[in-house]
């Protein structure tokens, strides 16, 4: 599960992001609906440990994230958050494989060839595991993305903007991939859009609003 | 997965930039090495030579080159000096050792050294093949002559006028090998010995073919109608004592067989003041050792019988003080000590040793100048690829080693270049000053010293990087990710 309470955030004097309260259950999906610059990237780097909130506590699978500090929080990211950007940003010196074990080693966790293997076959892109991130094609990419976001088994699967240079089709395609990923391994998902096609996909989202920066909703309502 | 496969995986993706850097320290370090290696070997070659000689006595001149010539017999002689004035100073009893050498020939580059036996002790020369020289016209080469010239025992060669190969030829007079020195290590491999008496003869044509002299030669004729110990006989006329002296001497029957050798080989009319030149000479040569020479008359006459240089021992450290100036004030020769005009030779290079070292250390800081800008603008590039590191986990120290460990993956890298260049130069450079100045440096084996440059070569790497992996270790990771 994911925790928010009273989470405000600001750079210099202007307010990105104001969170009186907002929690997602363990093995829930949700989806963060927001406009650029409405504060939902802050939102997801403030959940990964990336961004320290300026006031506020946040609490991720237990572990309260804002009272961690320094290696304690780094490698909680790395070991219990996978994120996937949207730039995807695979290492291009890497091979797939080496991509997958960096997780781990960075992490601090054991490198299994094995695991990194069975992470591509589930994603289905098993075939690749020697090639370059250039020499696929993007949906490869954002396979093998996704691949090493799921290695070190996360408690929180978080994905900005997944689908917003892809088609209707594609995207479809990776909010499925994503769902089924968290399920695996019954991670919490957020996924932090401003595309509007995939929020039929999801039964709750979150929305912000960058003109008030001040909800607490979290309520469903469908369109 | 690990940091240095990683940070290979960047040097490998950037090839260009990687190599140019790489290149640029090596070729710094390759110049340090080169400088170490090379001046380290000059200054032993030539402290190793001059060892036991405290003086050198010659003609009068530049000291150093006296002391080049004599030495390390890689520059002409400032000169000759008459044997009298020699043994006068020999005398001396500050003088507890002195070998004469006459000098003026050589063979393909190899100097021809008249010389005594002793000069080969002194050197450690051990015969390897055949013998030491005895008589005229016989020589006793250094290892390296053996094996460059080709030459072996019983070849003849006709020495040439000078230094230089392709110098004015002795035709007339073809010299025998009996023997090859083993190697020394020192100044001998490359030197040819043979008696003083064989550069007065082989000289003494030439005086005789520019001012024909009616004495001598009826002297000669009758010199020729005898054989050597006929030769003998007529000197024992001459001088009693001359002749007890010559008997004494270690070398004198097998002389007179050389002689013999000769004659048979040589229809010229020189014999005769070969013999003469020999009976003068074998004193001589005793005389360092035994006492002065027999006929001061006979030895004033002849004018090929001269010195080039008299090696000196001191018997006492404390005539350095006053045999020096004694013989540069109170005669006509010139004392040189080699270890002071070596060191003076040194101060003269000094400056271009320090021209070289700064040359080296500027190639050094200019790599890690371009290390540093490499990495830097590596990292403007790669910042996601950091950023994305600290979102998989990595603590930002791990960042920090990642970045030094690329700069010292290419310092390791351009100091193992610049070392085995280094060598390969010092080899090459070794070979060209051997053959250029006949100066053997030796083979170049593994200095400790190298050590520290290699230990230079990666500070360099750490310092290059050192600023790029704190920018590294303060990346904000939020707000590059925010960007991407």
């Amino acid at each position: 599960m994911i925790l928010l309470e009273d989470v405000r955030h600001r750079y210099g004097q202007d307010a990105v992001l104001d969170l009186p309260h907002f929690s997602v259950a363990q093995g829930e999906h949700r989806l963060v609906l927001g406009l650029s610059g409405s504060g939902k990237t802050t939102l997801l780097h403030i959940l990964a440990g990336l961004l320290r909130p300026s006031e506020g506590r946040v609490v991720v699978a237990g572990e309260e994230l804002t009272a961690l500090k320094g290696d304690a929080l780094d490698r909680f990211r790395g070991q219990h958050i996978g994120i996937v950007f949207q730039q995807l940003h695979l290492f291009p010196t890497l091979t797939v494989e080496q991509n997958l074990l960096l997780a781990p080693y960075m992490a601090g966790l054991p490198q299994d060839a094995g695991r990194a293997h069975e992470v591509l076959r589930s994603l289905d892109v098993a075939e690749k595991v020697n090639a370059y991130p250039h020499e696929l094609s993007v949906g490869q990419r954002q396979r093998v993305a996704i691949a090493r976001a799921v290695m070190n088994r996360p408690r929180l699967l978080l994905a900005d903007e997944p689908t917003s240079s892809l088609d209707d089709v594609r995207a479809g395609q990776v909010l499925t991939l994503l769902r089924e990923q968290a399920e695996a391994y019954d991670a919490t998902l957020l996924v932090a859009t401003h595309d509007a096609r995939i929020t039929s996909a999801f039964g709750d989202y979150l929305a912000l609003d960058e003109a008030s920066h001040n909800h607490a909703t979290s309520e469903p309502s469908q369109p | 997965m690990n940091l240095f496969k990683l940070s290979a995986s960047y040097l490998r993706q950037r090839t260009f930039s990687s190599v140019l850097n790489v290149l640029i320290l090596a070729l710094g370090i390759a110049t340090i090495v080169v400088l170490l290696l090379v001046s380290d070997r000059v200054e032993q070659n030539l402290t190793r030579n001059a060892q036991g000689i405290d003086l050198v006595v010659g003609a009068k001149g530049s000291p150093l080159q006296l002391i080049l010539s004599a030495v390390y017999h890689i520059d002409s002689p400032t000169g000759n000096i008459p044997v009298a004035e020699a043994e006068a100073l020999i005398e001396d009893p500050v003088v507890a050792e002195a070998i004469p050498l006459a000098l003026g020939d050589s063979y393909r580059g190899y100097r021809i050294v008249g010389t005594t036996h002793a000069y080969a002790a002194h050197y450690g020369g051990e015969v390897e093949r055949g013998e030491l020289w005895s008589g005229t016209m016989k020589v006793t080469m250094g290892a390296a002559v053996a094996s460059e010239t080709g030459l072996d025992i019983g070849d003849t060669f006709f020495s040439a006028h000078g230094l230089s190969e392709g110098g004015h030829s002795h035709e007339e007079h073809p010299i025998e090998v009996v023997g090859v020195f083993a190697e020394t290590g020192t100044v001998l491999d490359r030197l040819i010995l043979t008696s003083i008496e064989t550069v007065w003869d082989v000289h003494g044509v030439h005086s005789d073919d520019d001012h024909d002299h009616d004495e001598e030669h009826a002297h000669d004729e009758e010199g020729h109608e005898h054989d050597g110990d006929h030769a003998h006989d007529d000197d024992h006329s001459h001088d009693e004592e001359h002749s007890h002296d010559h008997d004494g001497d270690d070398h004198s029957h097998e002389g007179e067989h050389g002689h013999d050798d000769d004659h048979s080989h040589d229809d010229q009319h020189d014999h005769g003041e070969d013999e003469a030149t020999e009976d003068d000479a074998t004193p001589v040569l005793a005389g360092s050792a035994s006492g002065p020479p027999g006929s001061t008359g006979q030895t004033a006459s002849a004018p090929a019988q001269e010195y080039t240089a008299v090696l000196i021992r001191y018997a006492s450290p404390l005539a350095a003080v006053s045999f020096p100036r004694y013989v540069n004030t109170q005669t006509d020769l010139q004392a040189a000590a080699p270890a002071f005009e070596t060191a003076r030779l040194f101060d003269l290079l000094g400056v271009g040793i320090d021209a070289v070292r700064a040359f080296g250390l500027i190639l050094v800081l200019v790599a890690v100048l371009s290390v540093f800008v490499a990495l830097i603008n590596a990292l403007k590039e790669r910042r996601y690829d950091l950023a994305m590191m600290r979102a998989l986990g990595a603590p930002r120290r791990r960042l920090m080693a990642h970045v030094l460990l690329e700069g010292l993956l290419l310092a390791s890298l351009g100091a193992f270049l610049g070392l085995v260049l280094g060598h390969l130069a010092a080899a090459v450079l070794g070979g060209a000053v051997e053959q250029a100045q006949g100066m053997a440096l030796g083979g170049f084996s593994f200095d400790p010293r190298v050590l520290y440059v290699v230990a230079l070569a990666l500070v360099a790497g750490v310092v290059a990087a050192l600023i790029p992996a704190f920018q590294a270790y303060r990346t904000d990771i939020a707000r590059v990710l925010a960007q991407g």
